[in-house]
């Protein structure tokens, strides 16, 4: 009895001491994943067409998705910010909010998360279907480093496109609230735009906005190529990487939101 | 997909993306106005600043000429005191009567200033000395039942 006991003990110890381990490595290898893709990052300069390319697929075609979203939920605010702000007589407060809104926290999260689900999991599961074929090794054997041929230029070109996504998103957003607010509600142009223009400080909440955009892409990004190229190389494995990069960086972006707006929006109240 | 349409697109893409930003930064955001403009530190003392937060606008005459850059409680005489940059195309009489004023009922929280007569003008650093505090309510409902209460026995 005893003993069963104590093998039921060894087995819970040896398996949290096993996980942590595993958690452990799992953190080393990607911190040196990450050296790698640092170091290979002048590749994705030198082979400019490359990363082009990458931007196309991750900015260019997830334009459509970005714009129409953009729109929608700036309508959307407007409409909702709307029916709050006419019980208190401030209408023409409409356009602060939604610019508020939008280029705090809505333009560089929603793009965030869209981009995860649009761009990342593509990424992911290509990387991923490349090495379940093969081809990552194929190029070792030919003496090409898939680290800057394959993985550098994707990582790249999340991150140049990312933040130029969230402004759009937040762009769209806007515009979106004035043809709702103004063309449709019929507040005054006047007041939307120059109310708006009057509490949107550049510094304090665009350029904070764009930070947390640059912040996202490169955690969306990274996520995206190290699951693809630590992705199991089976049909199952790319699949089950592809969802661990969509889920993994959502909850990335709404942690590092909360971390991000902690460190630049506390302290305004004296 | 050929190599010339790609780089279009990218271009294209990079270039509204680039102009979205800058549409952030100039339409939305007041990059042009005078938050980020160099401009001086004027500084004064308040007996009490009400609800005045930092970047509160400060307002001559309704126009913003600068922001509220520091808030802080001088140990020594118990008021307020308030640090504002102002933009370097305006410029204070040494008698400018600062107050803390609000833009309509649950508008916000401002400082106003008056300028004087003075010929001379308030540099870099210069302290206003005439300031007029917030208007508390809850005081001036004070006030008012007191002297109401006073004048009850007639």
């Amino acid at each position: 009895m005893p003993s069963a006991a104590l093998t039921g003990l060894a087995v819970l110890v040896r398996r949290i001491g096993g996980g942590t381990l595993a958690a452990i490595t799992t953190v080393g290898f990607a911190t040196r994943f990450f050296l790698a893709v640092a170091r290979h990052s002048p590749a994705a300069v030198r082979r400019l067409q490359l990363t082009l390319r990458e931007i196309y697929f991750a900015g260019v075609l997830s334009l459509i998705i970005i714009l129409v979203s953009g729109i929608f939920v700036g309508m959307v605010l407007a409409l909702q910010g709307y029916e709050v702000l006419n019980r208190y007589g401030a209408d023409e407060s409409l356009g602060i909010l939604v610019a508020l809104s939008l280029v705090r926290e809505l333009g560089p999260v929603v793009a965030g998360l869209l981009f995860a689900s649009r761009a990342g999991s593509a990424v992911t599961a290509e990387i991923g279907l490349m090495k379940a074929t093969e081809q990552l090794s194929a190029m070792e054997m030919m003496a090409v480093d898939p680290m800057a041929r394959v993985v550098a230029p994707r990582f790249w070109g999340g991150m140049i496109a990312m933040p130029l996504l969230a402004g759009l998103f937040s762009m769209l957003g806007i515009f979106g609230a004035y043809l709702v607010g103004v063309k449709l509600i019929g507040i005054d142009a006047g007041a939307f735009w120059g109310n708006m223009r009057a509490a949107v400080d550049f510094r304090y909440d665009v350029l904070n906005g764009i930070i947390k955009s640059v912040v996202f892409g490169f955690a969306v990004s990274m996520i995206a190529v190290f699951e693809g190229y630590t992705s199991q190389p089976t049909a199952e494995g790319v699949s089950s990487a592809t969802t661990r990069t969509v889920v993994a960086s959502s909850l990335t972006i709404l942690a590092l939101d909360f971390v991000l707006t902690v460190f630049m929006f506390r302290g305004l109240g004296v | 997909m050929n190599r010339s349409t790609i780089d279009l697109w990218v271009g294209i893409f990079v270039t509204i993306g680039i102009g979205a930003i800058i549409f952030l930064a100039l339409k939305v955001g007041n990059l042009t106005s005078v938050s980020t403009s160099p401009g001086y530190h004027l500084e004064a003392n308040f007996d009490n600043i009400g609800g005045l937060k930092l970047r509160a606008p400060v307002k001559a005459a309704g126009v913003t000429v600068g922001r509220v850059e520091a808030i802080r409680l001088d140990p020594k005489t118990y008021q307020a005191h308030v640090t504002m940059r102002v933009d370097n195309g305006y410029q204070f009489t040494s008698d400018t009567i600062a107050s803390i004023l609000t833009s309509g009922l649950l508008g916000e929280v401002y400082v106003g200033l008056d300028a004087g007569g003075d010929t001379r003008m308030l540099a870099d650093g210069g302290r206003i000395t005439k300031t007029q505090s917030a208007v508390v309510l809850e005081k001036l409902i004070g006030q008012f039942l007191f002297s109401k209460a006073a004048e009850t026995p007639k």
